[in-house]
């Protein structure tokens, strides 16, 4: 078994590897075949992994392939464990990546560093199946960098934009801030459970109830919370949760096949999926579950807004997906980690075909984004609109869409939660909804339907895009709308994730929620007699109203909400704060350093000082070196006389 | 002890006699016709008495580092003849060894002309 | 004393480069002027036949022969195989040199072969006159080598300058001898140290004579303050006799610093312990410190060969046979390294051109990125850089030393090496980061190259498994 998993990682590796480094050898073909057969066969592995241990039942498997190293007591191993989460994440990711590998030839065609792209994306399968199947700490941290590293290159994939430079050093730097969080968050695992395997700090995560700290005197810290709430950091980052979001509208300067791989359907949901890993520590503590709630909540409602104002179609699904990862928080801070992952799950699929459709549009307009230069395409692109508005109907939450099921649950689940701050969190998720439709269908018709803005010679070039990119489209489709029929009873209801999540029975929102369940479709009947449905249809009608039959209204609005709508399209000040503020500050204490600890006093004191000081002597007794014969002959002599001196006459007068 | 010196106490004598009496007879019996190129003190064709620091023909010191070796050569082959009974072959094959070695040099200067004055 | 026919197998490597040198010499006259190319590969074969005789009567024990003056042990066996090996080098190289600038002939490969025979009778000597016949007959050829080029002035200077000073040297180390000689009543090495000291006056005596002898064998190896001889020498004389002045010799040097301190005088072993730790910390120093100010290539390597012979020290300095053994492998080590770094000046110099100042080396990337690499392996591992082997050899008697519980040695020693990575940083930067001024063409052939690549990797390769030689040197020692 341990054969077959290992080749679900290094197919990928394999295939980086040989596009990367002979990627001018082989040529364009041959890199991105040695990429998706690499990515194809992880998909293969990973698809029979998933019915094996979900859909049979098989169980769990856990081994460890080799010891990397040891350190005291301590061995850092390089393990896998496939269980039903693991599974589903090796699914839902190699699959979307294989679509987007697909579609990438496509979109990426005509340019020049197309080995490079493939080469990257196939390492960035590689790493996120490392991060999804580990068996330990270390391994989940190697994971995570390396999706971080490939991000941070994917991102400035066009070096020479200055623009996509920015976004990719913000990335990393963002990502930072969380990723020390996490790295924290890991040490203090080590410290307090002396091990990194996930099995065995599972084990003894119950010893954590009532264990404190005191990190400052006279203030006891829960080590519960401060576990969780570190590693959440390192979630907060990955997963772009507020106040670590900033980065992610910015990504969207990467490549649009990236965005949808990397930014929306899987690397992001790393924060998610390692939060549901860790239940059984986050169980242990109600405060980080709250955090985790409210930070989550807040992320699903307040980035949805910025969603609104954006007119570059990309970024609009960029502040979409940050509000789904909200959602996603939420449900983790409600114990629904089920319902997380299923949203995780369906997310995936819908975010990726939305992504990818905005691709296709944006191939069809020459790589222009801007949505005020587009409109009325429904005639030209039939099937990236029939997918599109399948995407856009499952994002909102229409009954009987994937994303209706996983979100319902959600907002059902935080409904029932009664961890502290989930009325916020209620009134946040149910208002989301709204919000949710609004941007997406202002989108939908921005794009497809009403004036045809662009200029005449793009429309005169408008015409569907070529096979390789709307067959992943309609792949992709398909689990948007049907995923969610399938998945719901088996995911929140039944046993699919076996003993991979943990819930104290307090907590278990969703045992309560499936107590009156009653299959798939009395659940959209239920749904007919609450807010959130009618919410996300007026949501639409407003939509309509506002940019179908009174375009003029949202300049109108602008104009009224005039300071409304400034904070909205400064997205709240944080770039602002964070760049002009909190960066600056940090600029200046490096350059104040700099100055006086680098330049004057290591630079100018210890190393050129000392440089001088030995260059100065070196002159100085060079000049001993005369060329003169009788001055060599000379300093022989003195050395002689001198070792004598020391050694014989000194000695002679010792002995009498 | 001192009295082991008495021969050579006696040969110092004796030595310094015989010079006495044979410089004497050589000025009394001998003719004497004396002119400068005679009275003039005769060293390897060089002017006795002038600035030391002249220039001279470097092969000077060829031929008397040359003459020096076989010189040398010369002055080991005595010894060694004297006792070339009591070491036998491999006293015989070693001054062999040491000569063919002079030969090989003797040749090499020869064939770079340097026993040629011009 | 008894002649009784001697055992001539342990020296016969010796006797067949005495032969083959003679034989040479011959060839050079009959034939010279027609097929000078045959007095080359005659004296490289020459060389490597007495090579592999030395594998193969490699002696498992130590035999003494020629009654008590010739020994051939391990240590005398691997030496003369690194010298020859080094020489083998060498003569290739010179080739090259003495090809372009019209110098060829064939005395100098006969002058290199008796200095080899100098150097094999050194390392074997077991008695005070074997060894001061393999000196001087080393250092004669060595004089007449550096002055081979009589057009240059340069050259006749420094060869008149090694030539006193190697004289007043060679006085010294007689004077010691003779006083060895009237204290131990033996010229024999293995007697000597059987010497039981008397005590009093004539301890001071035998004292007397070590420093005379110490002094000597400090000249020789180049050690400050009888240093003053390396950077006019190395600087005048013809590349290409500086890199065999430079190389074999030390590894000769070493040899006769064994012979006469540990085989012959181990019971002053505190005392010369002594005297060599001042050797060393100067050497280091001054190696270190002025090699800082120099502008030409081959007169700052000569500063960096002073400062090695300091490091090479340290292990005899320890006292013990893994110390020895260290500075055994640390010269071999330098050897090479300087063999692949005066090496390097050869290969990148052309008639008229002698490529040894510092900024014949600027941008040398740009003209043979292949030739700049190696440049950068041979400077880091003179300068002791891991992975590359003359860390290994820093190591290994920094080691020592440290065992000998002489720490502050060892710092002292560190501290000066990190002065003197300076130095060989600046040839890599000049080589890598600084415009090259007017693009001289290298002239070099390929089979010039290959040498040149495989001494650099050799060091690269020995970098990576330097427990081999290592071990090599602490066999031999026994």
């Amino acid at each position: 078994m341990t054969d077959l998993y290992v080749w679900v990682v290094l197919a990928p590796l394999i295939g980086s590897v040989i596009a990367g480094v002979f990627g001018k050898s082989i040529g364009r073909a041959g890199a991105h075949w040695a990429c998706i057969l690499g990515v194809g066969v992880s998909t293969l592995i990973s698809g029979a992994a998933f019915g094996h241990i979900v859909l049979e039942g098989g169980a769990a498997f856990e081994s460890t392939l080799y010891h990397w190293g040891r350190v005291g007591d301590l061995t850092l191993e390089i393990g896998f464990l496939v269980d039903p989460l693991s599974a589903t994440m090796m699914f839902v990711v190699s699959f979307v990546s294989l679509m987007v590998h697909i579609y990438t030839i496509g979109y990426m065609r005509d340019d020049p560093g197309y080995q490079r792209f493939f080469s990257y994306i196939a390492l960035f399968t590689f790493a996120m199946l490392m991060l999804c199947m580990s068996n330990n700490f270390l391994q989940l941290f190697f994971g995570w960098e390396a999706v971080g590293v490939v991000s941070y290159l994917l991102i400035g994939f066009w070096f020479q934009r200055e623009s996509a430079i920015r976004a990719n050093l913000k990335a990393f730097l963002v990502n930072r801030i969380g990723d020390l969080g996490f790295l924290l968050g890991v040490a203090a695992v080590l410290f307090y459970f002396g091990t990194l395997r996930y099995s065995e700090v599972f084990e003894l995560a119950p010893s954590l109830q009532g264990a404190t700290l005191s990190i400052f005197p006279g203030a006891d810290w829960s080590v519960a919370s401060l576990i969780c709430i570190l590693l959440f950091m390192g979630a907060m980052g990955k997963s772009a949760q507020f106040p670590l979001h900033v980065w992610l509208p910015d990504s969207m300067e990467g490549p649009t096949p990236i965005s949808a791989l990397i930014h929306a359907a899987t690397m992001v949901t790393a924060g998610i999926f390692m939060v549901a890993r860790m239940s059984p520590l986050f169980e242990q503590s109600e405060t980080a579950l709250s955090v985790v709630l409210v930070v989550g909540a807040i992320t699903a409602l307040f980035m949805g807004l910025l969603g609104l104002v954006q007119n570059d179609i990309k970024r609009v699904v960029a502040y979409s997906t940050l509000s789904q990862l909200g959602y996603m928080a939420v449900a983790l801070g409600a114990s629904a980690y089920a319902a997380a992952i299923f949203h995780l799950v369906t997310h995936a699929f819908f975010k990726a075909l939305l992504f990818l459709a905005a691709g296709s549009v944006i191939i069809a307009l020459h790589h222009n984004q801007d949505m005020r230069s587009m409109g009325g395409l429904r005639k030209y692109m039939p099937v990236t609109w029939i997918t599109s508005l399948l995407g856009s109907l499952a994002l909102i939450g229409f009954p009987g869409f994937a994303g209706f099921f996983s979100k319902d649950a959600i907002i059902e689940a935080v409904h029932l939660s009664e961890v502290p701050g989930h009325d916020f969190a209620y009134w946040c998720v149910v208002i989301g909804v709204f919000v949710t439709a609004l941007y997406s269908f202002r989108l939908y018709f921005l794009v497809f339907h009403g004036k045809e803005r662009m200029d005449e010679h793009a429309r005169e070039h408008l015409h569907e895009s070529p096979w390789v990119v709307t067959v992943p489209l309609v792949l992709l489709a398909i689990p948007s709308v049907l995923i969610g029929w399938i998945g719901i009873e088996p995911m929140l209801f039944g046993d699919h994730f076996g003993d991979s999540l943990f819930v104290l029975s307090e907590h278990d929102v969703l045992a309560r929620l499936g107590d009156s369940y009653r299959g798939e479709a009395a659940f959209i009947g239920h749904a007919f007699a609450t807010p959130p449905l009618y919410l996300a249809l007026a949501g639409v009608a407003c939509a309509w109203y506002f940019y179908m039959v009174r375009p003029d209204l949202p300049a109108l609005c602008a104009r009224r909400l005039a300071p409304v709508h400034s904070v909205l399209v400064h997205k709240y000040g944080f770039d602002l704060l964070y760049e002009e503020v909190l960066a600056r500050i940090g600029r200046g204490l490096g350059s104040l350093f700099w100055r006086i600890g680098d330049r004057i006093l290591i630079d100018g004191m210890l190393v050129n000082g000392s440089a001088r000081v030995v260059g100065w002597f070196s002159s100085l007794i060079r000049q001993l070196q005369t060329g003169f014969l009788y001055t060599y002959a000379f300093a022989m002599i003195i050395g002689l006389v001198a070792l004598m001196s020391l050694f014989v006459f000194l000695r002679m007068q010792g002995h009498s | 002890m001192l009295q082991n010196y008495l021969p050579i106490l006696v040969f110092i004598v004796i030595a310094l006699g015989m010079g006495t009496v044979m410089i004497l007879a050589g000025s009394i019996i001998g003719p004497r016709r004396p002119d400068a190129e005679k009275l003039s003190p005769y060293e390897c064709g060089f002017e006795a008495f002038e600035d030391s620091r002249m220039k001279f023909d470097v092969r000077y010191y060829l031929v008397a580092i040359l003459f020096i070796i076989f010189d040398l050569e010369i002055a080991f082959l005595f010894p060694w003849a004297v006792v070339l009974d009591e070491i036998g072959t491999f006293g015989f094959l070693a001054m062999m060894a040491f000569l063919a070695v002079l030969v090989i040099g003797f040749i090499y200067e020869w064939k770079k002309g340097a026993l040629e004055w011009e | 004393m008894p002649f009784v026919t001697p055992e001539f197998l342990p020296a016969l490597p010796e006797i067949l480069l005495a032969v083959m040198a003679c034989l040479v010499l011959l060839v050079d006259l009959y034939f010279g002027r027609r097929h000078p190319s045959w007095v080359f590969l005659l004296a490289q074969a020459s060389l490597v036949l007495c090579a592999l005789l030395c594998i193969a009567l490699y002696p498992e024990e130590p035999t003494t022969t020629f009654n008590g003056t010739f020994r051939s042990d391990g240590m005398s066996a691997v030496l003369k195989v690194f010298m020859i090996l080094v020489t083998y080098f060498v003569l290739f190289y010179s080739k090259f040199y003495l090809d372009v600038r019209d110098l060829f002939k064939g005395e100098y490969f006969v002058l290199s072969l008796f200095a080899v025979l100098g150097m094999m009778i050194l390392v074997s000597a077991a008695s005070l006159l074997t060894l001061y016949l393999g000196l001087e007959l080393m250092a004669l050829c060595l004089y007449a080598l550096v002055a081979l080029n009589r057009e240059s002035s340069m050259a006749s200077e420094a060869a008149m300058k090694y030539f006193v000073l190697g004289a007043l040297a060679s006085g010294t180390l007689l004077y010691g001898m003779s006083l060895l000689y009237g204290v131990t009543g033996s010229l024999e090495l293995d007697r000597i140290r059987e010497y039981q000291s008397v005590g009093g006056e004539i301890d001071i005596i035998l004292v007397l004579g070590l420093v005379f002898i110490v002094v000597g064998v400090a000249f020789k190896l180049g050690a400050a303050p009888f240093h003053m001889w390396v950077p006019d020498v190395y600087e005048g004389a013809p590349t290409s006799v500086t890199l065999f002045v430079g190389t074999a010799p030390k590894i000769a040097a070493f040899g006769m610093l064994m012979r006469l301190l540990v085989d012959g005088l181990a019971g002053v072993q505190g005392d010369w312990i002594e005297m060599l730790t001042i050797l060393s910390v100067l050497s280091m120093a001054v190696g270190n410190i002025i090699a800082i100010a120099q502008t030409n290539l081959k007169r700052m390597l000569a500063y960096s060969t002073i400062a090695h012979v300091g490091f090479l020290l340290l292990g005899i300095i320890a006292g013990t046979r893994a110390g020895y053994a260290a500075s055994m492998f640390y010269v071999i080590v330098y050897a090479l390294m300087g063999l692949g770094a005066f090496g390097m000046i050869i290969v990148l110099g052309s008639k008229g051109f002698e490529s040894d100042r510092l900024d014949d080396f600027r941008g040398l990337n740009e003209r043979s990125p292949w030739l700049a690499f190696l440049v950068l392996v041979l400077m880091l591992s003179m300068a002791g850089v891991p992975p590359f082997v003359g860390f290994w050899a820093k190591w290994s008697v920094l080691r020592e030393v440290v065992a000998a519980d002489q720490v502050w040695l060892a710092t002292v020693a560190v501290v000066l090496a990190v002065i003197g990575l300076f130095y060989y940083l600046r040839v890599v930067r000049l080589v890598y980061f600084e415009e090259g001024q007017e693009a001289a063409p290298l002239v070099c052939g390929t089979d010039v190259k290959v040498m040149i690549s495989t001494n650099a990797l050799a060091i690269l390769a020995l970098g990576v498994y330097p427990s081999a030689l290592l071990a090599l040197c602490v066999t031999a020692l026994g």
